[in-house]
């Protein structure tokens, strides 16, 4: 057992940016959007691995090897096709783009995260790897860059470091390395492996996983300073030590996926390790109850926080919330009643188990809540007293900055860090042997298909490419600090409104 | 993991050749799963589609976090009524010299769920399918709407829940089926408020319903209807929920909330129940009619989807149906549709506890827990970035 209490940090030097280290795909065929075709013309001459610039082709002695068709960036090169003497080779589009992904997720996000998260980098040609094609909200918000982007960046110069404590009452001053962090993913929805993954990640680019509403398991033990522990409304695993064990602690009142309803974790997953972490039964659904039972008013709602605030006297309290119509009174609410983070959780959000018809129907997507409630913090005239956090269908680098443009301080992913390992989106995670990538599920068997020194470090890539994305932004907007663009929703355009064909 | 990679997955053609750009394949392969299992449709990931879209597609429903009342409606934790009265409501008492009341309650006819089955407007029918559809609704004790020209004997088991549908002017004629069905609904049609003025005087206590079509001059209708003293009024829009009005389309939900809002100014909502049909194809569409002021809908096309209906719609050119549903056999069909129905009505008590409702009767008209496309836009980015251009707003609507 750690001892209760931490010391009071001091806001840490520049972050270390982590190590990347080249982490392919760990099936034997990444999906890509390209496909070449070697017909049986080809003498394995090599020209075509001597001219591709992306290492798709290879020659071994005597013939080529398979293409790795997942690094080909398709039509704008082609210069193996061009350059095959034997005119063997021949490039469309891999089939496979139109069964994997979906509007807010196209194939082109899906993949372009692979890639970055294989690489560390943006990847190159025609991969979109900015927005979705949900048709609204962050798809069609683009920035009024100040320029075009510079080469050789000196990338010491900028700053994407986010303060989280703006009370200033003495507790943890915890500052993380970028303006994003970890989603609660619970011990149950998500395999033990991935957890640690998570935590090693964010342990290294100094920021926050958080454990979600399924306890904590010991494995996450050596990451007790990055990892945020959740009260939710069914208390599973909550304990007085698991409060004191860490620097943040998150209560869950809703959640964007499913808002206004309780977790939910279907008994194939509730193996005999979940059940006794969450003191259940094995086999058996979980329904967490919707709302917190003793959570009635603000009042109730403050008295929650001080029960916390009294458990750990440094923790700070980030305050989860879905978004109603009145989301910006609860984040009033919270802020009179201590809390350190409004969390804001847009109905877009990912999780492991939802009914479809919350998932569509229930909140208001996350694009408006946010800067419903920056605006209203900003007129009661406490905004920089609290920290905001956006979640809920944030996807990538442009996302989390399209978010901070309208007034967060930063974001909370999840979907982003399952798909960096490796997930396709078929949507089966609420099922207990569905997860065919290994990522989420608790079946032994399937959890064996990763590992955590492999997750970590593509979790660890995807987010060193963001940090290149943020970089690039930030220049171009003229900016050096993340913190300069919070509000900024003069950078920003809307392509369905009239400002933005007048700039056009 | 093929090492010739020859294994490639593609979506079946037909699959995607499945319905209309409003009956998707996706709500129809979704229909099946919940006739066939009874179970809410659950998955994980976050929500896959657009941003917002037309019809019901651009609005959400709202929700309670901390500091207004909730309910925890997930598997009967706490209990939430679904029950609607069909029926005119007394807009005062009236009492004797001694205090006594002297008028009784007008007849009402109370269904637990906020759905009836309506006519269907397409579908390969037989007397099993229709055997099929009334022992759900006797099964479900709501009501059903049949036709009077289809009428059969073996109807007579589920008599109790079936409203026989007839045209004004073949009332007369039929009129002795207004002392036995639950209520009887009329096609309303030009010069019939002389016959249904009658009807009201003959049969005071009878449930009458109309069906008239929603449009611009609808909200008046209903309101003359109203003051005839017709009881249930049924509002209807094609099957993909459109209302053509000269030139201008609108959606059911819309049309629906012109005439809820008319009564509403004209004091008399109460006097009438408004049940709303066309385009009503999942179960998030019933909760979104009734915040748009509908009492119920009226449910159709997804009786047939229940059925393995795959919306290719040759039986509206005469042409035979692939999956042969008038051989259904009413055992299973009944089971199927009784199954989907338990789907929906979980569905809706789960948008009911989520804005913490206890009764469905109190979501009618509710647009307070409700979220238009529109004024969240209009709210958001028009306060940013100035006027939406036009072609982005018809998008939506369209």
């Amino acid at each position: 057992m750690k001892p209760s209490g931490h010391a009071v940090l001091q806001v840490s030097s520049a972050p270390a940016v982590p190590e990347v280290v080249r982490t392919p795909c760990r099936f034997r065929n990444a999906i890509g959007k390209y496909r070449l075709r070697r017909s049986s013309a080809c003498v394995a001459c090599g020209k075509c691995a001597e001219v591709c610039p992306y290492g798709v082709h290879e020659k071994k002695i005597h013939k080529m090897a398979t293409p790795k068709h997942y690094l080909c960036v398709g039509f704008s090169c082609n210069k193996c096709v061009e350059a095959c003497p034997e005119n063997a080779l021949s490039l469309d589009e891999n089939p496979v783009t139109k069964v994997i992904g979906d509007r807010r997720w196209t194939p082109d996000l899906l993949i372009s995260t692979w890639y970055m998260a294989e690489t560390g980098l943006v990847p190159p040609g025609d991969i979109e790897y900015k927005i979705g094609d949900s048709g609204g909200g962050f798809d069609r918000l683009e920035f009024n860059f100040l320029k075009e982007p510079s080469r050789d960046l000196d990338m010491d110069r900028f700053s994407t470091k986010l303060r989280l404590n703006r009370l200033g009452d003495g507790r943890h001053d915890i500052e993380i390395g970028l303006p994003v962090y970890g989603g609660g993913m619970s011990y149950g929805s998500i395999s033990l492996c991935t957890m640690v993954a998570r935590a090693r990640a964010w342990q290294a680019w100094n920021s926050f996983t958080c454990t979600g509403e399924g306890g904590f398991p010991e494995a996450l033990y050596p990451y007790d300073d990055h990892v945020i522990t959740q009260v939710a409304t069914g208390l599973f695993g909550v304990r007085e030590e698991t409060i004191q064990r860490v620097r943040i602690v998150e209560f869950k009142y809703a959640q964007g996926a499913k808002p206004g309803l309780g977790g939910h974790l279907l008994g194939d997953k509730v193996t005999p390790e979940v059940a006794k972490m969450r003191e259940a039964v094995p086999g058996s659904s979980l329904f967490s109850p919707f709302p917190f039972h003793s959570v009635y008013s603000v009042e109730d709602h403050k008295k929650h926080i001080d029960w916390i605030k009294e458990m750990n006297p440094k923790a700070l309290v980030s305050v989860k919330v879905s978004t109603p119509t009145d989301v910006d009174m609860v984040a009033v609410g919270s802020y009179y009643a201590g809390a350190h983070i409004i969390h804001l959780d847009g109905s877009y959000g990912g999780t492991g188990a939802a009914p479809e018809i919350a998932k569509k129907n229930i909140a208001m997507p996350i694009e408006y809540a946010i800067v419903k409630v920056h605006n209203f913090l900003k007129e009661e005239g406490v905004r920089d007293k609290i920290t905001v956090i956006a979640s809920g269908g944030v996807r990538t680098a442009y996302d989390v900055a399209k978010a901070i443009a309208l007034g967060a301080n930063g974001v909370v992913v999840g979907t982003s860090e399952m798909v960096a390992l490796d997930c396709i989106r078929c949507k089966n995670c609420e099922s207990g042997r569905g997860c065919t990538r290994g990522i989420a599920t608790t079946d032994p068997e399937l959890s064996e298909l990763m590992n955590v020194d492999w997750a970590a470090q593509r979790l660890i890539n995807l987010f060193a490419a963001w940090r290149l994305q943020f970089i690039e932004i930030l220049d171009r907007l003229g900016m050096t600090d993340i913190r300069e663009l919070v509000g900024r929703t003069d950078c920003l355009r809307h392509l369905d409104y009239e400002a933005a064909k007048a700039v056009a | 993991m093929c090492p010739g990679q020859i294994i490639t997955k593609t979506i079946n053609p037909e699959y995607d050749a499945m319905g209309d750009e409003y009956w998707t394949p996706d709500i129809i392969s979704r229909q099946w799963y919940q006739a066939e299992t009874g179970s809410i449709p659950v998955s994980g990931a976050g929500y896959p589609g657009p941003f917002s879209g037309p019809g019901f597609d651009d609005m959400w429903t709202d929700m309670s976090e901390i500091v207004r009342p909730t309910r925890d409606g997930i598997h009967g934790r706490e209990y939430i009524s679904t029950m609607v009265s069909l029926g005119r409501k007394r807009q005062s008492l009236v009492f004797d010299e001694k205090g006594r009341v002297v008028v009784d309650p007008l007849r009402e006819v109370e269904i637990p769920i906020p759905m009836i089955f309506g006519t269907l407007p397409l579908g390969s029918l037989s007397l099993d399918v229709y055997l099929a559809m009334a022992g759900a609704a006797a099964e479900l004790e709501t009501l059903i709407e049949i036709p009077v020209e289809v009428w059969d004997k073996a109807f007579e088991a589920h008599a109790g829940y079936i409203v026989p549908v007839l045209p004004v002017e073949q009332i007369k004629t039929h009129d002795y089926l207004i002392d036995h069905a639950p209520a009887v609904e009329i096609l309303d049609a030009e010069g019939s408020d002389e016959i249904l003025r009658g009807l009201r005087a003959d049969y005071p206590d009878a449930v009458l319903m109309v069906k008239t079509a929603l449009g611009g001059r609808c909200p008046q209708r209903v309101e003359t209807l109203s003051e005839i003293g017709v009881d249930v009024i049924h509002v209807y829009a094609d099957r993909n929920g459109n209302v053509k009005d000269q030139d201008k389309t609108w959606f059911v939900k819309d049309a629906v909330r012109k005439v809820h809002n008319h009564l509403v100014d004209r004091g008399i909502r109460d006097r009438v129940t408004l049940i709303a049909s066309g385009g009503i194809a999942m179960a998030e569409h019933v909760a979104k009619a009734i915040i748009c002021g509908a009492d119920a809908v009226a449910v159709d096309i997804p009786l047939l989807l229940a059925l393995e209906c795959r919306m290719c719609l040759r039986c509206t050119k005469g042409l035979s149906c692939p999956v042969e549903i008038e051989t259904v056999h009413p055992r299973w069909g009944k089971t199927r549709i009784m199954n989907f129905i338990a789907a929906w009505r979980n569905q809706i008590l789960e948008v009911l506890g989520a804005m913490g409702l206890r009764e469905v009767r109190r979501l009618r008209g509710e647009v307070g827990r409700a979220m238009f496309f529109e004024d969240l836009e209009a709210q958001t980015f028009g306060k940013l970035f100035g006027k939406r251009l036009a072609e982005s707003s018809q998008r939506v609507s369209e």
